[in-house]
């Protein structure tokens, strides 16, 4: 399909703007003035719509495809969410933050904090700040707080722990508040190897970083010790809340002995990913980690009022513009406020159902590594196929040809050829048994014809792509017309 | 099943599939999770339908104040957007898919980025652009650490100008670092940067700026750049895209790295998000910005296809030694820009940014013109200036809020000494009739 760019006709127009009701004002000076306008696309309203339209009907996604992308909880997105999100479109952020400005915008504030409020309560933690954008800045807003809890009490820290098996996002979000990463192997029963993770521990680790259920999609049994044994040298247990689908209304974070917890709105509140984004990944404490909040915070008087608190004397400061991404807020609460108690309860039972029906229907044609009850996920493994030369990623293009979305594969990096599936609550059995047929008939094909897989996608508008020429050649933007 | 949960499986289905599973029941399923662990509270409200939670969520929305006229920005702009934004972002096949992970089956999201990244290079006058960022300040502490990288040094220099909340998080991301931050306390009305020139030294990694800045005052940086870039340093600019329309690109000026905040861009207010952060560059840092970046190539059968590149730049690959944790960005936000920038084109950018210029210029002549008031900026200035009132200006701004007028930010809570300041700003939403409504209530207040 052509770029926007192509389709440009120099002097073709597409919406009018209102006509100026002021007099015209001189022009900016000459060294200011812009001398080439942007070559932006010149078009017709019709040509903008055709050409969207067009890109769109070039994408699978949860409304057409079912998309069980391990780790990312692809579950439908309500309709009336987005109806939800759209009633405070108009309202600006800046309101509240004028003099006396909080009784503007007691409607926005009041979301914002009854969300937190659930949040807390669902995750058993103290306070909420729903400022992050999403998991990774959550996880760098949690670690903001972890560090400056340490240097208010002096203590001297140099580490941040993580099991081999975490999501890229947490050494990476550790990292960027200075801290050097320990990395802890998983041991043979799928967990975080105790002994190893014993020896790591100094009173120089900062916090440990846990994703629980893991990302193999397992609960693990020890993770109270670990929580203890992380407390004893002082450092602060991190929770990756990107898996809570598995446990809502089963466990809470909190409980357990978690200090931070970041959430993904986008995962678990159903609210929808917008092709790689937005998302929002409010961040939960404990008591002690109160006063480290990023400002502006915002908070609920005696008299049932919301304001927003002047900085907090110690606060990390803002991680970004305002209170968060509202709109996404909107959804996670109308979802929360949908579902309500029974409902979310549901919606973890359901997850791992699902998750266990598709373990169980494949894992006589697919290597299981960690042959346990699973939790929202499965990993499995790709290498008996790959004893044929059908590797994960092989599979994943057979499964783009039947209609599928792939799970997400070669992640955990710990598993190879991985193939991690996570069907999520919303998707009926029909579908499941319809995708483990088509699985079934991957891993059979593996078997009885390998090389018919090198072709494979041959439905979509495009075959496999040359990743190397787009990494070499680097053409990340259009330099044509 | 009578709760909201999309849960669709039938009573009989559930036990089927847990018969398939071995396990005796839904309690089974959960047997890993060590009993003491179990939750201590999970106390929310039952559920609703659709229909109640839409009618709570009207209520909620209308206790927010209606119909306020809205002079402030602060970094978020309240702007037309056409209808075709709602509509094409609206389609599911966008907003319901994910990171484009597996190219094949995502070319309309691929083929959308790496026309966005097309748009902003062609408005910020720069080589290379990624997919996206969180917002124009997290996107300004990218680009700061971004600098920190390529230079190898650790000192950087923040104009005062810079808005307030975009240096606070600047100042937030770098706390842990070993970096100095130095901020050149603002001069109003002089908009001059030999102040930020004399600073730069040979330790300076980067000069960052914002054009047109937090007071409204549009700047020539193009000296700054030459100082910064003899020195060995580079100049990064925060940019308003809508102001590109008419005012000279940063990529003209000088600048190694622009970002900004793409909300101006068809996103709405929606009370300060989502929208989307910008970043842009010179070709040869391109391994060193963050975030997904989609890269033209071939298929097999030589026809052009995107795919997500570089990605050995990012968390899932390189863990802690990544250029940023940043995974899920503001993609269906920047979809909406590129939607939004193609609907209005070449010239209807242009006209959309002479718009806000001449409404700005039209109330900035009339304040002006009241008795006590002063415009401070002392050049050019695009939709946002300055004024110094005969008052404080908080009071004034909340007498004024009270007539349903957002008259502007007073300007003393980040700026202590400028306590009669506010920035008064003026998009194409702004009527003639509402400028002049803001001007006799201020002339009324002022008087009173
Ligand atoms: C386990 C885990 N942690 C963290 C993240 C990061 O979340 P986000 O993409 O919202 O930054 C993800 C999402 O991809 C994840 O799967």
């Amino acid at each position: 399909m052509q770029l926007i760019y192509e389709k440009s006709v120099p002097g073709r127009r597409g919406v009018r703007l209102p006509a100026s009701d002021v007099p015209a004002a001189p022009e900016l000076p000459a060294a200011l003035r812009r001398q080439e306008p942007a070559a932006l696309p010149e078009a017709s309203e019709l040509d903008v719509v055709r050409h969207f339209t067009g890109l769109s009907r070039r994408n699978y996604s949860v409304d057409t495809n079912f998309y069980p992308l391990g780790s990312c909880t692809m579950k439908y997105n309500a309709k009336a969410l987005e109806e939800a999100a759209k009633l405070f479109a108009p309202y600006h952020p800046m309101v509240p933050l004028l003099p006396h400005g909080s009784s503007f915008s007691q409607g926005c504030l009041g979301l914002a904090y009854e969300l937190g409020a659930a949040l807390a309560e669902i995750t058993g933690m103290d306070e909420v700040t729903t400022q992050p954008l999403a998991g990774a800045h959550g996880e760098m807003t949690g670690i903001m707080l972890i560090a400056a809890y340490h240097e208010a009490k002096g203590n001297k820290k140099k580490y941040v722990v993580v099991p081999d098996s975490s999501h890229g996002t947490n050494p990476a979000s550790a990292a960027m508040v200075g801290y050097e990463i320990i990395t802890v192997p998983t041991a043979p029963y799928g967990d975080m190897n105790l002994d190893k993770f014993r020896e790591v521990m100094t009173d120089e680790v900062a916090a440990v970083m846990m994703t629980c259920p893991n990302t193999l999609g397992l609960f693990n049994p020890h993770i109270q010790e670990i929580c203890d044994i992380a407390h004893d040298h002082d450092a602060l247990m991190y929770y990756d809340g990107a898996n809570l689908n598995a446990i809502l209304g089963k466990v809470r974070p909190g409980d357990v002995g978690f200090d931070v917890i970041h959430l993904n709105l986008h995962k678990t509140f159903g609210t929808p990913h917008g092709g790689g984004g937005p998302g929002s990944g409010p961040v939960g404490v404990k008591k002690q980690l109160v006063p480290f909040l990023p400002s502006p915070r915002i908070v609920k008087y005696d008299d049932g009022c919301y304001g927003v608190d002047a900085p907090a004397h110690g606060s990390i400061g803002r991680t970004a513009g305002f209170f968060g991404n509202f709109g996404v807020m909107a959804k996670a609460f109308a979802y929360i406020t949908m579902l309500g108690r029974d409902g979310l309860i549901q919606v973890s039972e359901q997850a791992v159902l699902n998750a266990n029906y598709v373990m169980s229907k494949l894992k006589d044609v697919y290597d299981l590594p960690y042959d346990q009850t699973c939790m929202h996920e499965c990993v499995f493994s790709a290498a008996r196929q790959v004893k044929n030369e059908v590797h994960a990623i092989d599979i994943a293009k057979f499964l783009i040809d039947r209609g599928y979305h792939p799970p997400t594969v070669y992640f955990p990096l710990i598993v190879k050829e991985a193939i991690m599936i996570e069907p999520t609550e919303t998707e009926s059995k029909e579908t499941l048994d319809a995708f483990i047929a088509v699985m079934r008939e991957a891993a059979e094909l593996a078997g009885t014809d390998p090389a018919a897989f090198a072709e494979m996608p041959r439905t979509m508008p495009v075959t496999r792509l040359d990743e190397t020429k787009a990494a070499r050649e680097q053409n990340v933007c259009y330099f044509g017309c | 099943m009578s709760t909201a949960s999309y849960c669709p499986n039938t009573p009989e289905e559930v036990r089927e599939m847990l018969a398939a599973t071995g396990a005796s029941s839904i309690d089974d399923l959960f047997r890993p999770i060590p009993p003491g662990l179990r939750a201590r509270s999970f106390e929310l409200p039952a559920g609703m339908s659709e229909f109640e939670m839409l009618h709570r969520f009207e209520t909620l929305a209308g206790k927010n104040a209606q119909h306020l006229s809205h002079f402030v920005g602060g970094g978020y702009y309240d702007h037309l957007i056409p209808a075709v934004v709602d509509h094409l972002a609206g389609r599911a096949e966008f907003y319901t898919a994910y990171t484009p992970y597996q190219p094949e089956c995502s070319q309309g999201t691929l083929q959308a980025l790496f026309e966005y990244q097309t748009a902003i290079c062609r408005l910020t006058g720069m080589e290379v652009s990624n997919a996206s960022l969180y917002d124009g300040g997290t996107a300004l502490a990218e680009a700061a650490m971004m600098a920190l990288r390529i230079t190898g040094r650790n000192r950087l220099v923040i104009d005062g100008a810079v808005n307030p909340f975009h240096r606070e998080i600047v100042r937030t991301y770098l706390a842990n670092l070993d970096v100095e931050l130095v901020e050149i306390g603002p001069k109003l009305g002089m908009e001059d940067d030999l102040r930020l020139r004399a600073t730069i030294d040979d330790a300076t990694a980067a000069v960052l700026v914002q054009n047109p800045n937090f007071f409204g005052s549009v700047s020539d940086f193009r000296r700054l750049a030459a100082d910064a870039h003899a020195a060995g340093a580079l100049l990064v600019v925060s940019a308003y895209p809508v102001a590109l329309g008419i005012v000279e690109s940063p990529g003209a000026m000088g600048a190694d790295i622009v970002v900004g905040d793409g909300q101006s861009l068809g996103n709405p207010l929606s009370f300060g998000g989502p929208s989307f952060g910008f970043i842009a560059s010179r070709k040869e840092y391109i391994r060193n910005l963050p975030g997904r970046i989609i890269g033209e190539t071939v298929d097999k059968n030589g026809q052009r296809g995107f795919v997500l590149t570089l990605q050995a730049r990012e968390q899932h690959i390189k863990r802690h030694k990544a250029t940023s944790n940043i995974c899920s960005n503001q993609s269906l936000c920047a979809l909406r820009g590129l939607i939004f920038l193609s609907s209005l084109g070449k010239q209807g950018l242009v006209e959309l940014a002479r718009l806000n210029y001449d409404k700005a210029e039209y109330a900035k002549k009339t304040l002006g013109n009241l008795g006590g008031v002063e415009v401070m900026n002392g050049g050019a200035t695009f939709n946002e200036f300055t004024v110094c009132l005969p008052k404080i200006a908080e009071e004034v701004v909340t007498a004024l809020l009270r007539k349903g007028v957002a008259a502007g930010v007073p300007l003393s809570p980040y700026y202590p000494e400028m306590e009669r300041c506010m920035v008064v700003t003026v998009t194409e939403k702004r009527t003639k009739d509402e400028i002049d409504t803001l001007a006799r209530h201020l002339e009324g207040i002022l008087c009173s």
